[in-house]
């Protein structure tokens, strides 16, 4: 694969194990700047453990991670996100003992950071600014998300990593959600993994499906909402 | 709208008071405590010369009042070493075994220097506490943050167990003492606790003040926050884009640095270390001040300090040689009743009174 300029990111056959357990076998994804790409696949099929590969939270054994024209493969979590790799991990990874206004600031890379985007980020999730003073751990489950995703808005991330968004989340919250997301990918690149293949094709551009560890297929979402086929085989009943 | 987020930082200095009066009252008490206590328990007799303030403070140098003024210096340096300890296991979450080697070494250096071998004075002494404990800890730090919970509390173990057969070595008799510890080094005549009670019973204020303010701007600064954030989920924090290491090792020189500081002082106090300085057992006292008060609330492993000490002194006349024993049930029962420790608890509103009787009721049903 040659390298293309207009990838944000690229990732290219890498190997991840976990302990003894060879959790990855080769996943190959790209990201268009811009585009929201959308990795599916059913359960323990490899998408949270490819979205920890590219921070280097479980660092690939082998193969490439680009970020920018960059190998950034084998780089500490921390240095990794420093270079503009925001990430919202699953179940609400927020910090309980932290009040909202806390878990943003904390999120600061430069100072003014949060001075700059609070308009935005309040602008998106109007909520979190009445519970500003409130330690994390007291907000509903849907707030708790939204601070996650606010979290990742703070500092000037190229590129977001969201790992199901709508997990647990109620309906009316799952759309306000969506509706945040994809006012955000007018700002910046997304990759997104969703179980809910619904939200996954009304808000993704570009879709990979992992399946056991491997990238098996990619293309534009809007192929795949007509390929019934191969709905049925990769994604069964969740479509 | 910038109003929102810079309210909870910048407060006025209406709300500052309010949020700080407690402690400028139990300051205001702790200063005057010395002439109150020679007012009150000092023995009149001792007052030779003069009225007013200076009989007052002859007073306080005699009797019950110097005896009150002693309980509270130990009282004070307990709590400049819980504080450190709080600081590490309450709020930046790491669990150390290890924590009376800074103490002990603290007050061995400061034994050592001001001793015959070396006869330096307190302020250089003291000086090279704090140099050695920011080494000390520098170079423990690096090598036990590697690993976390239970095999970091394994590793610090053993560096401080290291640290307590180098004290008791026969080898080092000259400058150690070795099992028996130092005692009656030269502390300087100006600044002897039993000469002077109440100068050292201020030192020791000092001190003590000097520890919660630095402690608490730094628990209260982002550097604090991304610590608590670590204690909470350091993955999470890594994945914001913090090195937590760097942030783990500050509080453990921190921590380490206050700890040496408190032994020092102990040293001078007592005019005396030994190797027990270094032992489990001490860093044990301190875990269970800082449990005892509430972790990470800093307020409270003060209140440990006191009430531990306290205890002990008054269980000891009470109980005689089986005070531990009354002492390790009181321990479990604010275990098992107030989870959060007795600030925290408080902090929280959520005391287990209901929890903590049918666990009790478990427990000695033996389920």
């Amino acid at each position: 694969m040659a390298p293309s300029q207009k990838n944000v990111l690229e990732v290219r056959n890498i190997q991840t194990f976990i302990g003894q357990f060879h959790i990855l076998d080769g996943v190959s994804v790209e990201v268009p700047d811009g585009s929201i790409t959308v990795l599916l696949g059913r359960n323990g099929a490899g998408k949270t453990t490819t979205l920890k590969s590219i921070l280097g939270l479980t660092p690939p054994r082998s193969g490439a991670i680009v970020f920018n024209g960059k190998e950034i493969q084998g780089e500490p979590a921390f240095r990794t996100a420093a270079k503009g790799i925001g990430y919202v991990p699953e179940h609400r990874a927020i910090f309980r003992d932290l009040s909202v206004a806390e878990n943003l600031r904390i999120a600061e890379r430069k100072s003014g950071d949060l001075a700059r985007r609070e308009e935005f980020i309040f602008g998106l999730f109007p909520d979190l600014k009445r519970l500003i003073k409130l330690p994390g751990g007291n907000l509903s489950g849907g707030q708790q998300q939204m601070l996650a995703v606010a979290r990742a808005l703070v500092p000037d991330n190229q590129l977001l990593l969201i790992d199901e968004p709508s997990e647990g989340l109620a309906p009316v919250v799952i759309e306000q959600m969506m509706e945040a997301i994809s006012r955000l990918s007018a700002h910046t690149t997304i990759l997104l993994v969703e179980q809910n293949f619904i939200m996954a094709s009304r808000l993704a551009d570009r879709y990979t499906i992992i399946e056991t560890g491997r990238s098996v297929k990619s293309g534009m979402m809007a192929d795949l909402i007509d390929d019934e086929a191969s709905i049925q085989r990769y994604l069964g009943a969740a479509a | 709208m910038n109003e929102t987020l810079s309210t909870t930082t910048h407060s006025s200095a209406r709300r500052r008071l309010a949020q700080w009066w407690p402690y400028l009252l139990i300051l205001g008490l702790l200063v005057l405590f010395p002439l109150l206590a020679g007012a009150t328990i000092g023995d009149p007799a001792a007052a030779q010369d003069g009225a007013g303030l200076s009989s007052l403070m002859q007073r306080a140098e005699s009797g019950a009042a110097k005896f009150w003024q002693g309980m509270i210096i130990q009282i004070l340096i307990f709590a400049i070493f819980a504080m450190s300890y709080d600081l590490l296991l309450g709020y930046t979450g790491i669990l150390s075994f290890g924590h009376a080697m800074f103490f002990g070494t603290g007050g061995y250096a400061m034994a050592i220097l001001i001793g015959r071998n070396f006869n330096w004075s307190f302020g250089m002494a003291l000086l090279a506490v704090i140099l050695i404990a920011l080494a000390q800890s520098l170079i423990f730090g690096v090598l036990s943050l590697r690993v976390k919970g239970v095999y970091l509390a394994m590793v610090t173990l053993a560096f401080a167990e290291m640290f307590y057969i180098l004290a008791e070595a026969g080898d080092f008799r000259k400058y150690t003492g070795a099992d028996d510890g130092l005692h009656g080094f030269p502390v300087p005549g100006w600044l002897s606790a039993t000469d002077h009670r109440t100068r050292f019973y201020y030192l020791t204020l000092i001190f003590f003040v000097a520890a919660f303010l630095i402690i608490k701007r730094l628990v209260d600064s982002p550097t604090g926050k991304v610590m608590v954030a670590t204690r909470e989920n350091e993955h999470r924090a890594t994945m914001i884009g913090f090195n937590t290491f760097w942030y783990k090792l500050t509080a453990f020189v921190a921590a380490g640095v206050f700890a040496a500081l408190a032994g020092a002082l102990s040293a001078m106090y007592l005019v005396s270390v030994t190797p027990s300085m270094l032992s489990l057992g001490r860093t044990i006292d301190v875990l269970a001040m800082t449990i005892i008060g509430g972790m990470g609330t800093l307020v409270g492993p003060i209140l440990g300090a006191s009430i531990i000490q306290l205890l002990g002194y008054w269980l000891e006349r009470w109980f005689g040689a089986s005070w531990t024993l009354v002492y390790g049930i009181l321990f479990m029962l604010i275990v098992i009743f107030l989870p959060y420790g007795i600030v925290g608890t408080l902090r929280a509103r959520s005391f287990q009174i209901r929890d903590g009787w049918k666990q009790l009721q478990q427990t000695l049903a033996g389920k």
